[in-house]
C-alpha cells in the first residue's frame, strides 16, 4: 500500500518511496558538488599566475575531475530529485517502480565513483570532453556509461510515474507547468543519453582495444550531442524550478500557460541541434550546416529562453501587484523578499543567466564570431554564467526550500543563509566578467601556464591578461566561500537542524524510513485540483500587466544588441580570412 | 500557488495571450532573424569567414607535404624549428604535434596565402595571438583557409586545445614582414 505524508507547512504530498529517492539523489548531488568545489580551489589558484599552485599533472587531473563532477554528477543527481518531485510530489502520485529507480540510482553512484577513481588514478586527465585520440583508462568511459544508464532508468521511472498519475487520475486537467518543464528536461535527457551511448560505447571499446580507430571529427560532432544537450536538460530543469519558486513564494501563476509551455516545447524541438556551435571552426563541416544549426535551430531555442526571461519575473510582478505593491515600475521588485535565500538565489540566477550567460552564449555561437572566441577562457566564463549561476545557484535556492519541506529539518544558520546567494552569485559574477575579458585577450582555456615556461618559442600575453586572471581568481575564491557556506548549511541542517517531525534516525532516514512511521498514512491524497480561476483585476497599464519586467526585458535586449555588434566590429579588425 | 497546479482553464491553449507577451515575442523573433541574417551577410560582405575546404589526410601524407615546403623554402632556424619563407600567394603548411607547431612561417603583409593545417597526433587548437583567431586542428583532417595578414609583426601561435602534460610548451610563430 502506498504510504503518503502531507507537509503541514507547504501542503505538499510525499510518497514515501519517492521521498527517500529524492533525498538520496539530492544528497549525492551535494557530495559531488563538494568534490567539484574543492577541486575548483586548485584550478583557480593555478590559473592565478602569480600563485600557480599545482603542478601541470595535478592541474589537468583536477580540472578534469572538477568539470565532470560539477557539470555531470552534481547536476544530474540533483535533477533526478527534481524529476521525482515534479512527478510524484506535485501530482500527488505514488512513484512508479521504486525498485527500478533505486537500481538506477545505484548505477549512477557506481558510475560516478568509478569515473572519479579513473581520473584520480592519474591516467585519465582527458577533460570532460575526452576528445579522441587522447585516451583515458577504460573505466573512465565505463563509469560515464553506467552513470548514464542509471540516469536513464530514473528518467523512465519519472515517465512511468506520469502514466500512473494519469491513469489513477490524481490530478484534474493538464499537468502543472512545473511538471511540464520537467517533462521537457526528461525528454531532452533521453536524447542526450542516446548521443552519449552512441559515442561513448565505441570509445570504451576502443580503449580496451576492441575497435582500432575512432574518427576525431565524428567524435566531436556526436559527443557534443551529449555535451551540449546535457546543458539543455539543466536549462529546462532550472527554468522549471524558477516557476516553482515563483509559485511557492509569491503564489505566482504563469502569465500565459500557452506561451510558457510553447517555450518549453521549443527547447525540445530545437535545442539539441545546437551542438553545432562547438564545431564552428572545425575542418570539414559546411557553411550551410553551421548557419542552419546555429540560427534556425538555436535561435528558436534562444527565443524560448527570452520568453521565459519575460514570463518568470513577469509572473512574479503580476502576483506582487495583486498583493498591492503597485507603486511605480519597481515597488514589486523592491519589496520582494531579498533576505530570503530561496528568492534571492533564484532571482540572481535568473539575472546572470539571462544577461551574461544568454548573451555571451549567442554571441560566441555566431558562426564567424566564434573565430575570435573558440577555446579561449571566454568559453568557461560563459558556461559558469549558465551552469554555475544559472543551474547551480537555482538548485541551491531550491535546497533552502527543500530542507524544511522534504527533510523536515529547520535550517541552521539562517542569517548566513541570507547572505549566501549574494556571496556565491557575486563571486561568480566577478569570476565570469574577468574571465570574459581575459578570453578576449586570447587567454586559453584548459591551460596550465600562461607564461609558457620551457617552451622553445615564447609568447607573452599583455600584462592586463594577468591582472584580469588574478581578479577572476579572487572572484572565484569568493564564490567558493559562498559554495562552502551552502554546503555547511545544507549538510549541517540535515544533521543538526531542529527536527520538525519525528524521524527514524539519520541513517534510516535515507533508506526506506524518511520519517517516523506515525507521520504516514495509506489514504490516497486528495485529487490535485485545477488552479482557482483568476478573479482579481489586472494592474499595470495599457494592457501591460508587468511593466517593470518589460523594462527589464528591453534592457536585456539593448545590452544584447550592443554587445553583439561590438563583437562583429572586433571580428572585422582581424586578418581577412576566407 | 498555480505554477505547480494544473492550469485554471481546462482548455488553456485557447486562452488569449497578453499584449506584453505578444510584443516581446515579436521583438525577440525579429532580433533572432537579424542575427540569422548577419551570418550570410558576413559571408558576402565581411572579410573574416572560414572556408569549408578540407580534406581527409593521414599524418604521414600531411607531414611529407610540410617537409617538402620546409626543404624548399627554409631561410633559418629558431629554437630548433625551421623558419620558412614561401613565395607570396602560395600554399603554406603548419602542423601541430606533441608539443610543437611546425614550422615557423614568414609571410608578407597584404599577400594572400593558402594555409593548410593538420595534426600529427591528438587534437590541437591553432590560436593566433594577439589577434585571437582560433581554429580547431583535428588529426586525419586537413583544413585549408586563405589568410591575408594585414599588419606586419610577430605573431604567436599557441595551442588552445588541451593536448596533455606539455600543452603549455606548444608555442609557434608566424612572422609577417612589410
Amino acid at each position: 500500500m502506498a504510504e503518503f505524508r502531507t507537509c503541514p507547512d507547504s501542503g505538499f504530498y510525499f510518497h514515501k518511496s519517492a521521498e527517500s529517492l529524492m533525498k538520496v539523489n539530492a544528497v549525492l548531488g551535494v557530495v559531488f558538488l563538494l568534490v567539484a568545489g574543492v577541486l575548483a580551489i586548485g584550478v583557480l589558484l593555478t590559473r592565478w599566475q602569480e600563485v600557480h599552485l599545482l603542478s601541470a599533472e595535478a592541474f589537468y587531473m583536477g580540472l578534469t575531475a572538477h568539470g565532470i563532477n560539477a557539470l555531470i554528477f552534481w547536476i544530474i543527481f540533483f535533477e533526478m530529485a527534481i524529476l521525482h518531485f515534479a512527478s510524484s510530489t506535485l501530482l500527488r502520485c505514488r512513484l512508479a517502480t521504486p525498485a527500478w529507480a533505486w537500481i538506477g540510482f545505484l548505477l549512477m553512484v557506481v558510475g560516478a565513483v568509478m569515473n572519479n577513481v579513473a581520473v584520480f588514478q592519474g591516467n585519465s586527465s582527458v577533460m570532460m570532453t575526452s576528445y579522441v585520440p587522447m585516451q583515458a583508462a577504460p573505466h573512465f568511459y565505463l563509469g560515464l556509461i553506467l552513470f548514464a544508464v542509471g540516469a536513464l532508468l530514473q528518467v523512465f521511472v519519472f515517465f512511468g510515474t506520469l502514466v500512473v498519475a494519469f491513469q489513477e487520475k490524481t490530478y484534474e486537467g493538464s499537468v502543472p507547468l512545473v511538471t511540464f518543464g520537467a517533462i521537457t528536461a526528461a525528454i531532452i535527457a533521453v536524447f542526450t543519453i542516446a548521443s552519449g551511448a552512441i559515442i561513448l560505447i565505441p570509445t570504451f571499446l576502443w580503449s580496451i582495444g576492441y575497435i582500432s580507430h575512432i574518427d576525431a571529427e565524428m567524435y566531436r560532432i556526436i559527443w557534443w550531442g551529449l555535451g551540449h544537450s546535457s546543458q539543455q536538460i539543466n536549462v529546462a530543469a532550472h527554468v522549471s524550478v524558477w516557476y516553482l519558486i515563483a509559485g511557492v513564494l509569491f503564489g505566482a501563476r504563469p502569465m500565459s500557460e500557452k506561451v510558457s509551455r510553447s517555450a518549453f516545447l521549443l527547447y525540445i524541438l530545437f535545442l539539441q541541434l545546437a551542438c553545432a556551435h562547438h564545431i564552428l571552426v572545425d575542418p570539414g563541416v559546411g557553411t550551410e550546416w553551421k548557419i542552419f544549426n546555429t540560427s534556425y535551430a538555436m535561435y528558436l531555442a534562444v527565443l524560448a529562453s527570452m520568453i521565459h526571461g519575460l514570463t518568470v519575473p513577469g509572473s512574479i510582478e503580476v502576483a506582487q501587484r495583486n498583493k498591492g505593491f503597485t507603486n511605480g515600475m519597481w515597488e514589486w521588485l523592491r519589496k520582494a523578499p531579498w533576505d530570503n535565500p530561496v528568492f534571492s538565489g533564484m532571482f540572481i540566477s535568473l539575472l546572470i543567466f539571462g544577461f551574461i550567460g544568454g548573451i555571451t552564449g549567442v554571441v560566441m555561437g555566431t558562426e564567424q564570431i566564434n573565430l575570435i572566441i573558440h577555446n579561449t577562457i571566454y568559453v568557461p566564463a560563459h558556461f559558469h554564467a549558465t551552469v554555475a549561476v544559472g543551474t547551480t545557484l537555482t538548485f541551491m535556492a531550491l535546497t533552502y526550500l527543500l530542507i524544511p519541506v522534504l527533510f523536515r529539518r529547520e535550517m541552521i544558520l539562517p542569517k548566513l543563509a541570507k547572505l549566501q546567494p549574494y556571496i556565491f552569485g557575486g563571486g561568480m559574477t566577478i569570476l565570469i566578467l574577468f574571465m570574459l575579458g581575459a578570453g578576449t585577450l586570447g587567454v586559453s582555456r584548459r591551460h596550465w601556464d600562461m607564461d609558457f615556461t620551457g617552451a622553445a618559442l615564447g609568447f607573452e600575453y599583455p600584462g592586463m591578461a594577468y591582472t584580469l586572471m588574478a581578479i577572476a581568481a579572487i572572484g572565484g575564491l569568493l564564490a567558493i566561500v559562498g559554495g562552502g557556506i551552502y554546503l555547511l548549511i545544507a549538510v549541517g541542517s540535515l544533521l543538526f537542524g531542529k527536527k520538525l517531525e519525528p524521524s527514524a534516525g539519520i541513517l534510516q532516514s535515507f533508506i526506506g524510513k524518511p520519517l517516523a512511521a506515525s507521520v504516514y498514512n495509506t489514504a490516497r491524497p486528495e485529487t490535485l485540483p485545477m488552479a482557482p480561476k483568476l478573479s482579481v483585476e489586472q494592474h499595470g497599464s495599457g494592457g501591460f500587466e508587468a511593466p517593470g519586467t518589460f523594462a527589464l526585458a528591453m534592457l536585456l535586449l539593448v545590452s544584447f544588441v550592443i554587445y553583439y555588434f561590438i563583437n562583429w566590429k572586433y571580428l572585422a579588425s582581424v586578418w581577412p580570412l576566407g | 500557488m498555480t505554477s505547480y497546479m494544473p492550469p485554471a482553464e481546462r482548455i488553456w491553449w485557447k486562452m488569449p495571450v497578453g499584449r506584453q507577451e505578444l510584443i516581446w515575442i515579436g521583438i525577440s523573433l525579429v532580433w533572432c532573424l537579424i542575427m540569422f541574417l548577419m551570418m550570410p551577410y558576413w559571408h558576402v560582405y565581411g572579410k573574416q569567414n572560414l572556408s569549408t575546404e578540407a580534406y581527409q589526410t593521414t599524418p604521414a601524407k600531411f607531414g611529407a607535404r610540410v617537409q617538402e615546403m620546409v626543404e624548399k623554402y627554409k631561410v633559418g632556424e629558431e629554437g630548433g624549428v625551421p623558419v620558412v619563407k614561401p613565395p607570396a600567394g602560395s600554399d603554406v603548411y603548419m602542423l601541430g604535434r606533441l608539443w610543437q607547431w611546425y614550422p615557423i612561417l614568414q609571410l608578407e603583409k597584404d599577400q594572400s596565402y593558402r594555409l593548410h593545417l593538420s595534426s600529427m597526433d591528438w587534437q590541437h587548437g591553432f590560436s593566433l595571438q594577439p589577434i585571437n583567431v582560433n581554429l580547431q586542428v583535428v588529426p586525419g583532417y586537413e583544413m585549408v583557409l586563405q589568410v591575408t595578414p594585414d599588419r606586419a609583426g610577430e605573431y604567436g601561435v599557441i595551442c588552445n586545445e588541451y593536448c596533455g602534460i606539455g600543452h603549455h610548451l606548444m608555442v609557434g610563430k608566424i612572422y609577417v614582414g612589410e
